[in-house]
This record gives C-alpha cells, sequence and structure tokens, in this order.
C-alpha cells in the first residue's frame, strides 16, 4: 500500500490558474456559505456553485470547499468507497495536487483534510481533522417531494412528518426500514439531514464527531455542516430502532470483523471474497500483524 | 486480483495517452487546425459559445478541437474555463433592432419594410448528399450583391403589431432592477423571467427543442407564430467609468426570435398577442426558436393559464436544462457504487432468506 506515497509528492503546479484553482473571491464566497452552514448545523445554506473542471456528480461540490479551505500547509487525503485508489479519488487527488502542490497522504491519522464519497473511515477522527463529503442529492426528502419550494417550507417549520410515514411504509411492507444508504439523520435536534450517499453504517461515527464535517453539493448550489461534537441522530421507532449492517465474513487480507466489507468476485464460478472498503484501514492492520 | 478492480494512477495516465491518440486518429491524415474549425463548423462553434455562455471563436474551436467533436464535452470544457474569468464589467443593453441583418424572415406578414431575408439557411436546401464535397478544392459559387441596403436597420416586426397595440408591450419589470445571474447566484423558485431566460439560454439545444417540441404537441399549447427570426451583427457598449458615456467595444454575432403567441385578454382589457423570446450566440435558429417556446409556456402564472404541462413548471424545465449538470450526473453512475450496492446486496440477501424460510414454515 506504500508503493503509493511517491505518487502522492507534488507534481509541479499548473501555471496559469490560482492557488487551488478558483480566485479568492469565490473562494471567500464559498467560506462565507461554509461559515453560515457551521452556525446553522444541517441548514443547506445555497451557495454560487461554480463550474470545475471535472464534471457535475463526480465531486463538485466537494471539490469547491476542499479548494476553498486548503492551505499550503494542510495534508489531503481523498477516498472513493473508503479507497485512496479509485479511479475518482486518483483523479481528484491530482487535480489538487496540479493546483496547490500540498502533500497528499492514504493514511487517515496523517491527513488535515479528507475529502471522501461514500464512506467515513474506520480509522476514528480527531479534533484538528475536517470531513469533506461529495454529495449527490442534498435534500434529504427529494425522492418524497421534488419541489424545493416544498422541501424548503417543510424544513423551515422541521415538518418532517413524509420521512416518518416513508419509514412506516417500509416497516408495514417489509418488516422493517429498506434504505441502506443515504439514510436520514436529525441533526442537533433540528434539521433533517442527507449524510451523502455513506453506507448506513457509518452513520453512527456522525455523531459527536470530534472533526469537523462540510457537505458540498456543486450540482445543485448547496453547502451544509455538522460542526464538531454535533448530535447526529438517525432516524427509527422505538419498536423498530436505527440497526447498523452486519457482516457474517471477516476481511480475507486483515480478518478485520468491524469494518464494512466489500464483496469481490474472484471467478466465473460465482467465488467470492470480503475485503475491507477502506484500504487505509486495512493495510494498517496488516502492517500490525506482519501480514503481506 | 485485489488490485484488478481498482483503477490506480498509472491506468489513468495511460487512458489519457490512449484519449490523445484517438483523438488525433491516423497521423496520415492533416491535423485540424483551430482555424479549419472556425470557418467550416462554425454552428457547431456557435453552438458550444451559446451554451458555454463564452463569446469567443478561437476558444470554442479549440475547445471542439480538444473534444474530438463531443459538442457538449467541448462546452464544458468553454465552461470550466470561463469559471476562471474575472469579471470586469456589464455592456449596456444590446440593440437588437439596430443589428446588421443578414437573414431576417417572418411567417406572420408575407412583405414588410425590409423585406424577407433569407440569408445563409439549410431551411430551402434539399438534404441530399453533395457527393462533390467529398472532393476537396471545389469552387465555392459567389453571392450576389444583396439588393437592399444591408445597413439600414429592419424596423422589427414586434414594433408594427405595437403600434396597433395588438402585442403586449415589453415592459421592464417594476422598478426595472438588475437581472438576476444565476451563475453567480445560486437559483431560487419561483425565478424572474431574466432569471428563466438566462438559463434556458444556457440551456441544452436538444431538451429545449424536445420541450418546445411538447407545447407544441399540446402539453401547454401557446398557438405559435414565428413573428420574425433575425441573425446579425450587433455592437456592444460598454460604460468605462472614467469615460461616463458608452463607447462601442466590439460586435457579436446573434440569433433573435420573437414569437407570436396565443392572446390574453379580459372584459376589462381588450385582446392582445403575447411574446415569447429566445436569443442565442451565432447563428443558432433551432435554438432560438425552441428557447421561445419554452419561455411562453414558462410565462403561464404570470399570464394566468392553468399550470398542467411539462413545459410550464418552472423547477422541472430549469433545473433539468443544464447539459453540464445533466451530463455529468448521469455519467456519475460509471463512477464505482460498490459500497451502496453491497449495503443493498446485503439487504436483498437477507429479505430473501427471510422469505424462503416464511415459505418453509408455510409448507
Amino acid at each position: 500500500m506504500n508503493a503509493r506515497t511517491e505518487l502522492g509528492t507534488p507534481a509541479t503546479t499548473e501555471s496559469g490558474y490560482n492557488f487551488a484553482y478558483l480566485d479568492e473571491r469565490t473562494k471567500r464566497m464559498i467560506r462565507r456559505a461554509i461559515l453560515k452552514a457551521v452556525a446553522i448545523p444541517g441548514y443547506q445554506v445555497p451557495f454560487g456553485s461554480r463550474e470545475m473542471p471535472l464534471p457535475y456528480g463526480w465531486g463538485t461540490g466537494g471539490i469547491q470547499i476542499t479548494a476553498s479551505i486548503i492551505g499550503a500547509d494542510d495534508v489531503l487525503k481523498v477516498i472513493d468507497q473508503g479507497a485512496d485508489d479509485t479511479v475518482n479519488a486518483v483523479n481528484i487527488r491530482r487535480f489538487f495536487q496540479r493546483t496547490t502542490g500540498v502533500a497528499t497522504t492514504d493514511r487517515t491519522t496523517e491527513a488535515t483534510l479528507i475529502q471522501t464519497r461514500h464512506r467515513i473511515p474506520e480509522t476514528p477522527l480527531q479534533a484538528h481533522q475536517i470531513m469533506i463529503y461529495q454529495v449527490p442529492i442534498p435534500e434529504p426528502l427529494a425522492k418524497l417531494e421534488p419541489r424545493e419550494a416544498e422541501t424548503k417550507m417543510m424544513h423551515g417549520l422541521s415538518e418532517y412528518g413524509l420521512m416518518h410515514v416513508k419509514l412506516y411504509e417500509d416497516i408495514a411492507r417489509y418488516g422493517h426500514i429498506v434504505t441502506t444508504y443515504d439514510y436520514p439523520v436529525m441533526v442537533d435536534d433540528r434539521y433533517l439531514m442527507s449524510p451523502s450517499p455513506i453506507p448506513k453504517f457509518d452513520n453512527p461515527k456522525m455523531n459527536m464527531n470530534p472533526a469537523l464535517q462540510l457537505f458540498g453539493a456543486g450540482r445543485e448550489k448547496r453547502i451544509y455542516a455538522v460542526p464538531p461534537y454535533t448530535k447526529v441522530e438517525s432516524l427509527g421507532f422505538e419498536d423498530h430502532p436505527f440497526e447498523v449492517q452486519r457482516w457474517s465474513h471477516h476481511c480475507a487480507l486483515c480478518g478485520a470483523g468491524e469494518s464494512f466489507l466489500d464483496e469481490v468476485i474472484t471467478d466465473d464460478a460465482g467465488g467470492r471474497m470480503f475485503l475491507c472498503s477502506d484500504t487505509d484501514y486495512c493495510g494498517q492492520r496488516r502492517t500490525e500483524q506482519k501480514l503481506p | 486480483m485485489y488490485v484488478a478492480v481498482k483503477g490506480g494512477e498509472r491506468a489513468i495516465a495511460n487512458s489519457h495517452v490512449l484519449l490523445a491518440g484517438a483523438r488525433r486518429g491516423d497521423l496520415s491524415t492533416p491535423e485540424l487546425s483551430i482555424a479549419q474549425i472556425e470557418q467550416q463548423l462554425r454552428l457547431a462553434v456557435d453552438r458550444v459559445m451559446t451554451e458555454g455562455s463564452v463569446y469567443d471563436r478561437e476558444l470554442a474551436a479549440l475547445a471542439i478541437k480538444q473534444a474530438a467533436g463531443d459538442t457538449v464535452e467541448a462546452i464544458f470544457l468553454l465552461r470550466a474555463y470561463r469559471a476562471t474569468l474575472p469579471r470586469f464589467g456589464y455592456t449596456e443593453a444590446i440593440n437588437t433592432v439596430a443589428m446588421r441583418v443578414r437573414r431576417r424572415i417572418s411567417a406572420t406578414f408575407k412583405d414588410l419594410p425590409g423585406g424577407q431575408v433569407l440569408g445563409p439557411t439549410y431551411d430551402y436546401t434539399q438534404r441530399l448528399l453533395d457527393f462533390t464535397l467529398a472532393a476537396e478544392g471545389a469552387p465555392v459559387p459567389e453571392a450576389q450583391e444583396n439588393a437592399s441596403s444591408p445597413n439600414k436597420p429592419f424596423v422589427s416586426v414586434m414594433e408594427l403589431l405595437g403600434q396597433e397595440g395588438l402585442i403586449e408591450p415589453e415592459l421592464p419589470s417594476a422598478g426595472d432592477p438588475p437581472p438576476g445571474d444565476w451563475t453567480r447566484e445560486p437559483p431560487s423558485f419561483p425565478a424572474s423571467r431574466a432569471e428563466r431566460l438566462q438559463n434556458l439560454a444556457r440551456g441544452d439545444e436538444g431538451y429545449l427543442l424536445a420541450m418546445g417540441y411538447s407545447t407544441q404537441r399540446g402539453y401547454a399549447n401557446n398557438h405559435p407564430f414565428a413573428g420574425e427570426i433575425r441573425f446579425g451583427t450587433v455592437e456592444l457598449e460598454m460604460v468605462p467609468e472614467e469615460l461616463g458615456f458608452p463607447i462601442v467595444i466590439g460586435e457579436i454575432e446573434l440569433t433573435e426570435c420573437q414569437m407570436v403567441n396565443q392572446f390574453t385578454g379580459s372584459k376589462t382589457a381588450p385582446p392582445q398577442f403575447t411574446r415569447g423570446y429566445g436569443l442565442a450566440f451565432g447563428h443558432s435558429e433551432r435554438k432560438a426558436m425552441a428557447m421561445s417556446l419554452v419561455d411562453r409556456a414558462l410565462r403561464a402564472e404570470e399570464l394566468g393559464e392553468a399550470i398542467v404541462a411539462p413545459a410550464q413548471m418552472q423547477e422541472f424545465v430549469l433545473s433539468h436544462s443544464d447539459n453540464l449538470e445533466s451530463s455529468g450526473f448521469v455519467q456519475h453512475l460509471k463512477l464505482p457504487h460498490y459500497v451502496d450496492f453491497q449495503s443493498e446486496l446485503e439487504l436483498v440477501r437477507k429479505m430473501r432468506a427471510k422469505h424462503v424460510s416464511d415459505e418453509g414454515q408455510a409448507a
């Protein structure tokens, strides 16, 4: 896993563009939106999202947040599906190497900024770290009510009956709630929030987390935040409380039994194995156990 | 095996090399120059400038070359470049009545002051493949000089209708506020007409075409007539702070469509035709016409019409018109989703197992 550290060294910085691509005025506009988001946990702050050189839907919200808060001393980690070496994570990391020249890392513990898509690292975060989530659909009610004019009103009135009815209908039809990722959470007992499409397995990590958690939706032009040590509660009912996924397997490489596992198909006959989705966590565990 | 399912830096670098080769094609054919694209693919350049929101033929041609002719990709390149440009100021409102016209047609009057000027258009061609074009260096016929003076401004059909009060007057909103700018401020609904027109002007041509077409097929019919379509050159004026009066800073080519639509009226107000408006950079008639149909449909609420069809629904139309947004989000499905899929897989397996055990008990 350490083979990639050499690739993590800063490449030459792109000429003709400002540090971290965006001009300073745009960065300031985005930082103001971030400050507002931190002041109102879970509230979606509209912002003047710009066209980035990566496509909408591929992390432009997260990229704009990272670009507006990154400094020369930061150490950046970028993951997608928990892994540092998935195609889009590599591309976004290269983008910041080209436009800022900052140090990058695979190690969760070494990073000051972690931009992520679909996972929260298994290694607990620390107070000096900032998590930046890429968000496709920031509105947790969007699938139930597509009109923004309506959902805005529901948030204003803290009227979330629609979501509770949806979860109740799941239970009535299937016997349990069938949302497995992007599982809605209540932030600081006030705003219903999309945790981004992380598996619900990761939801409990958001609660009272010492790190600052920022969420960017570029295409939908929204930023929201969970400040450090903020209550984040996954929705549930007294008789059907929130539950996370469990596996009957352990990681085939490091033996972890507590981490989120990806299923890998190994042959034509349907042979399969389970591996940690968090590649840094898996790598560290193997190093500790002196495994290959 | 584990590494095989992941991407990796080297694989991406290789993909870039393959892309460069695929873009260039067979090296025995001469490379395209930017000037060739600009001159000979002018309509592609016009579309890229319009939806890319940058009036620069050279940059648009470069984007088309880099995108290997994929218009939406070229628009993306130009937009991303645009996002890094500082904004020096704003021009005065353009005056399309003063346009130096190369083409101006009206479908509402057989003849009108200035006449029907057909100009360069595919409209009256027979779409037969011209095999003489396959041979390079064929002579280009010379056009006869236009008999009417091209420098005299053409009176707008809308003005002629307006003289009789037959069409609704085009008035600024109360207090004449500066138009909103969705490229700087996030959209909010309901949108003003200025914001809607900005969104439509940047919107995907194919999307607007389908939306406009739907209004003709009965989903919000507005009985449109092409009052006037004009294509030509207009002057851009700016007021530099140190001068305090407008000076001409250049010219741009535009296509404008004024659609005359369904009349309104009531017991107190006499009937009047209503307007739909379309404007695009360069020569983009399909775009300008489609835009004017959708603009009119989106005025449903203002004109007291029932909102029943997709083309009348602001949030629906405006939130899905941008091809950077739609192309990006549709294609993001190519990105790995194995964490989410694993979550669903685990759930479906659990539910199937329960189903089987329930059936076993029932038997």
